[in-house]
């Protein structure tokens, strides 16, 4: 990009927080066209690897007692068959492979994200926007499909009176098709946010050695720099499981909502 | 990040690459394989795995389970069964007690009758003797009294007749 140029011509400290989203081509220095292979496809490869070597390999004994990469196989399929099962409904449970998959995409891509000088998949909208699109389509199709057009009472709340009734289902069917831009605005916005302000303060972390900035200046926002970003970096890892969870819940939630539309 | 805008600005560059739409393609191109592959991967090979275990491991929980009841009820069947063989027992050996006593009582009391029966038929048969003797005694006292009385009157020089002395002794006697 041409603000590297640009930045590192102010001779000051050297903003680039955004630069770490920048797909590149790997192989060669072309244009990204639809079939090559960006450093996305790369980590998006190394997602799919950590998810064979945790569920495929760490399965692979079926061991009545597990050991421990059994144990955390184990785990993470209870965790999320509960989920589904609990916040979805018992009927839900044949999306299990699917609810698991997004789960285990989001939460690998938004860890390995974390590795330093890595490319996070997660926060891209053309990421998000598509998961949540699937997730979208995904709930609407079962629900017609399951409930026909009773889905519709999804939108009609028969619980409000009468003349409400008309103003919550224009309110209803925004919150409906609203779902799918929160669902993924939030991964890609909460992971982009993060990462972007560890940038930033990586940024201030040279103070100390940047020639325009006095030393005495310097020797105090480094370490304080480097101090956010040992914070943030933890907060990070907490806001990678959090919003691989959230995005699961709430696909959980809206398949419900597809699966029992009464209010 | 004014330097960021400015730049972006100056090369009509968007300044987030998310909204670089040239790249969506390639992005959602690589998702969709990515989800395709994971998918294909967790259901038809780790999930149901998983699934295979935990149910086989809840299948042996189960039977281990069902297996330690019905232990127990045995248990609790052969304590039962041992409480009653412990009272019938007991009842049995008070029976026996009780019936043994009263067999005792009863041998005991046919002897005891019998021995009094002895006792008393004995000890008739001792007085009788005895009364024999005391009889005798007091025969054999007359005759050596009157014996001795008429040696007496002898050295006394007198005569004495027999009958005198005996019928003299006699009223001493009763006297």
């Amino acid at each position: 990009m041409a603000s590297e140029a640009h930045g590192a011509d102010e001779g000051g400290l050297v903003f680039h927080p955004m630069d770490q989203f920048e797909l590149k081509s790997v192989f060669g220095d072309g244009p990204i066209g639809m079939f090559t292979i960006s450093n996305a496809t790369i980590w998006m490869a190394l997602a799919i690897i950590c998810v064979v070597i945790m569920m495929v390999l760490g399965s692979s004994r079926r061991a009545i007692v597990p050991g421990r990469a059994q144990s955390i196989a184990e785990l993470a399929y209870g965790f999320i068959y509960k989920m589904v099962e609990d916040v979805a409904g018992k009927d839900a449970v044949k999306f299990f492979p699917y609810i698991m998959t997004l789960f285990m995409f989001i939460v690998f891509a938004n860890f390995l994200g974390l590795i330093p000088m890595a490319f996070t998949t997660t926060a891209h909208f053309a990421v998000t926007v598509v998961l949540a699109l699937l997730v979208f389509l995904t709930v609407t199709a079962v629900g017609f499909i399951k409930n026909g057009t009773k889905f519709l009472a999804l939108f009609w709340v028969s619980s409000a009176p009468l003349a409400l009734r008309p103003v919550l289902a224009v309110i209803e069917i925004i919150s409906y098709f609203v779902r799918p831009v929160s669902h993924s605005i939030r991964l890609a916005g909460n992971v982009m946010a993060g990462h972007a302000v560890i940038k930033v303060f990586a940024a201030f972390a040279a103070a100390l050695v940047v020639k325009e900035i006095p030393t005495a200046v310097g020797a105090i926002v480094t370490p304080l720099s480097i101090l956010g970003i040992t914070a943030l970096y933890a907060l990070e890892v907490l806001v990678a499981f959090i919003q691989a969870y959230v995005f699961a819940i709430l696909t959980c939630v809206y398949l419900r909502d597809a699966l029992h539309p009464s209010h | 990040m004014a330097t960021d805008t400015h730049a972006a600005e100056a090369v009509s560059a968007p300044g987030m690459p998310q909204l670089d739409f040239t790249n969506w393609g390639n992005q959602i191109f690589w998702l969709l394989v990515t989800l395709v592959v994971i998918y294909f991967v967790l259901s038809r090979i780790a999930l149901p795995r998983i699934a295979a275990v935990l149910a086989e491991r809840q299948g042996t929980i189960t039977n281990d389970i069902a297996a330690a009841e019905e232990l127990k009820a045995k248990a609790v069947e052969a304590e039962e069964a041992y409480n009653k063989a412990l009272t019938d027992a007991r009842a049995e050996a008070q029976r026996i007690v009780a019936e043994t006593k009263a067999e005792i009582q009863a041998d005991l009391d046919a002897a005891t009758a019998k021995a009094d029966a002895e006792i008393s038929a004995k000890a008739a048969e001792s007085q009788k003797v005895i009364s024999d003797i005391r009889a005798g005694a007091v025969d054999s006292i007359k005759e050596v009294a009157a014996d001795t009385a008429k040696d007496i009157v002898a050295a006394l020089g007198g005569k004495a007749d027999a009958k005198s002395v005996k019928a003299a002794v006699e009223a001493r006697m009763k006297g």
